[in-house]
């Protein structure tokens, strides 16, 4: 391995420290909520602000990387790394908005039993995950996997939506919950949306194809 | 650095925290260098510190001094009739422009690898040794052990070393530059001074030169003229702009090339000039 590929894999690697940290961020919000546990909610926000600071150190590399002229898979992949950067520090950021909500939601009792929430919460993690193996094992088949999986995450945030707003109909004192729960469930679909990028840029990566937007350009009606 | 002019690097930016000289003394130092070739100024009071064992690329379009500045600092303009050099200069913090310095003594130190690879026309083995008998090393085993161990610092060991009698212009392009490099720290120098190392080679064979400088930092201290600003970005620790003579920004590397303080230096890296 010569020095800039030393110099790639520490970006990649530091891209990877900064995935673990974001897809702990969701579990631990998570877990805030249904187990009601504030202290783990306000830990939340302490690791955001980590993987804010490790966005800032992937962008500095990645244009110290970019002045050095790489070409082909190399100059993709710092590309890649940036977008895939800025993707994971708005999981953290969702992740955050999760944590916020949790604490709000602890303050009364619980509205119902959790369960789509951490339905979601699993599909939009292994969603995350799926995409960040792909992006290690340069499988561009899995990475292509993960992205029809959105569309459940967002079928499964519209039922909520459905559910908590016959709720609000219902009974109006539910009315902050269920807008919280809400919120957090749109949290999940965007983290979901999150993963479906990553897996994009993770094609484009090792294909150089670029599959964004391809429904829209496939079915302009 | 005494009374710093506005050219000299700033101190601070001289020595990182990850910078093996914060507690070393600079390996090169010039201070107000002025020279002129028959009375046309080419380096006008240049002031810069090279820290010991980081590689110090110079940059800047065709003319503007950066070679006349390297061959400062082993005294190869001094082979060249009509030259006057004005200023301080010092290596290792001794003085190298008096009249009494030992120029032979002072090019030991100082190595040179130049544009072109230039290989004695003799073996391999004559010219990794060349060097060595000059300096009275008479000791065969003596010879082959710093001759083995110069080749292979040169990353050129393994291609070489069945074939150390065959004649060195029967290397390849990129061997015989390797040669010069293992040759120049057969003598163990401090410093190795190059001048556009790779631009008369392949792109792969650049790639093998940058992969030997980066390697080599860590034993000497390299100043690199080079015209490729992406291979000043890849092996460089600190880069020099210099235009009509002076040196327009000193600075790390990184910086020179994202963002420059100088708008004349981001008009070079930019190719908007030059």
């Amino acid at each position: 391995m010569n020095h800039f590929d030393q110099e790639i894999q520490a970006l990649k690697d530091r891209l990877l420290s900064m995935a673990s940290r974001a897809e702990a961020s969701v579990r631990n919000a998570i877990r805030a909520l249904v187990e009601r546990d504030d202290e783990l909610a306000r830990g939340v926000k302490g690791n955001d602000d980590q993987i804010d600071q490790i966005e800032k150190e992937i962008d500095e590399q990645a244009i110290l990387l970019l002045a050095k002229a790489p070409l082909a898979t190399q100059l993709r992949l710092i590309v890649s790394a940036t977008k895939i950067a800025r993707d994971l520090e708005r999981v953290g950021d969702e992740a955050t908005t999760i944590a916020r909500r949790s604490i709000e939601l602890g303050r009364e009792p619980q509205l119902k039993p959790y369960v789509d929430i951490p339905r979601m919460s699993d599909m939009a993690l292994a969603m995350l995950r799926d995409a960040l193996d792909a992006f290690v094992s340069r499988d561009t088949a899995k990475a292509r996997g993960v992205i029809p999986r959105d569309k459940e995450v967002d079928a499964l945030n519209r039922q909520l939506y459905r559910e908590l707003a016959s709720f609000m109909i219902e009974s109006p004192a539910t009315t902050t919950r269920c807008l919280h729960l809400m919120t957090i469930s749109k949290a999940l679909e965007r983290i979901a949306d999150h993963a479906k990028n990553i897996a994009e840029d993770v094609v484009y990566l090792y294909e150089a194809r670029d599959i964004r937007h391809a429904e829209r350009e496939a079915d302009p009606g | 650095m005494e009374t710093p002019t506005s050219r000299s690097i700033p101190a601070e930016d001289a020595l990182d925290s990850e910078s093996p000289s914060r507690t070393s003394p600079p390996a090169i130092e010039t201070k107000d260098l002025c020279l002129s070739y028959d009375e046309a100024p080419a380096l006008r009071d240049v002031s810069l510190s090279v820290p010991e064992r980081q590689v110090t690329a110079l940059i800047g379009p065709s003319g503007c001094g950066k070679s006349t500045l390297l061959r400062c600092f082993n005294r190869m303009n001094d082979l060249i009739p009509g030259v006057r050099v004005t200023g301080q200069c010092r290596v290792g913090g001794q003085d190298i422009l008096g009249d009494g310095v030992d120029v032979i003594g002072l090019r030991k130190q100082v190595g040179m690898v130049f544009q072109r690879s230039n290989p004695f026309p003799m073996s391999i083995r004559a010219n990794m040794a060349y060097g060595l008998k000059l300096q009275g090393l008479r000791n065969r085993v003596e010879q082959d052990r710093i001759v083995e161990e110069s080749l292979r610092a040169a990353a050129l060991w393994d291609e070489v070393k069945d074939r150390l009698d065959r004649n060195a212009l029967e290397l390849s392009g990129g061997q015989q530059q390797r040669l010069c490099i293992a040759r120049a720290i057969a003598i163990r120098p401090r410093i190795l001074l190059m001048d556009e190392p790779a631009s008369a080679l392949d792109p792969i064979t650049t790639m093998r030169i940058e992969e030997l400088i980066l390697e080599l930092r860590r034993d000497y201290t390299i100043v690199i003229v080079t015209h490729n600003m992406q291979q000043a970005a890849r092996i460089s620790d600190r880069t020099a702009f210099l235009y009509l003579g002076e040196v327009v920004e000193f600075d790390r590397t990184s910086r020179i090339f994202t963002h420059p303080r100088d708008q004349r230096t981001e008009d070079y890296v930019t190719g908007r000039f030059g």
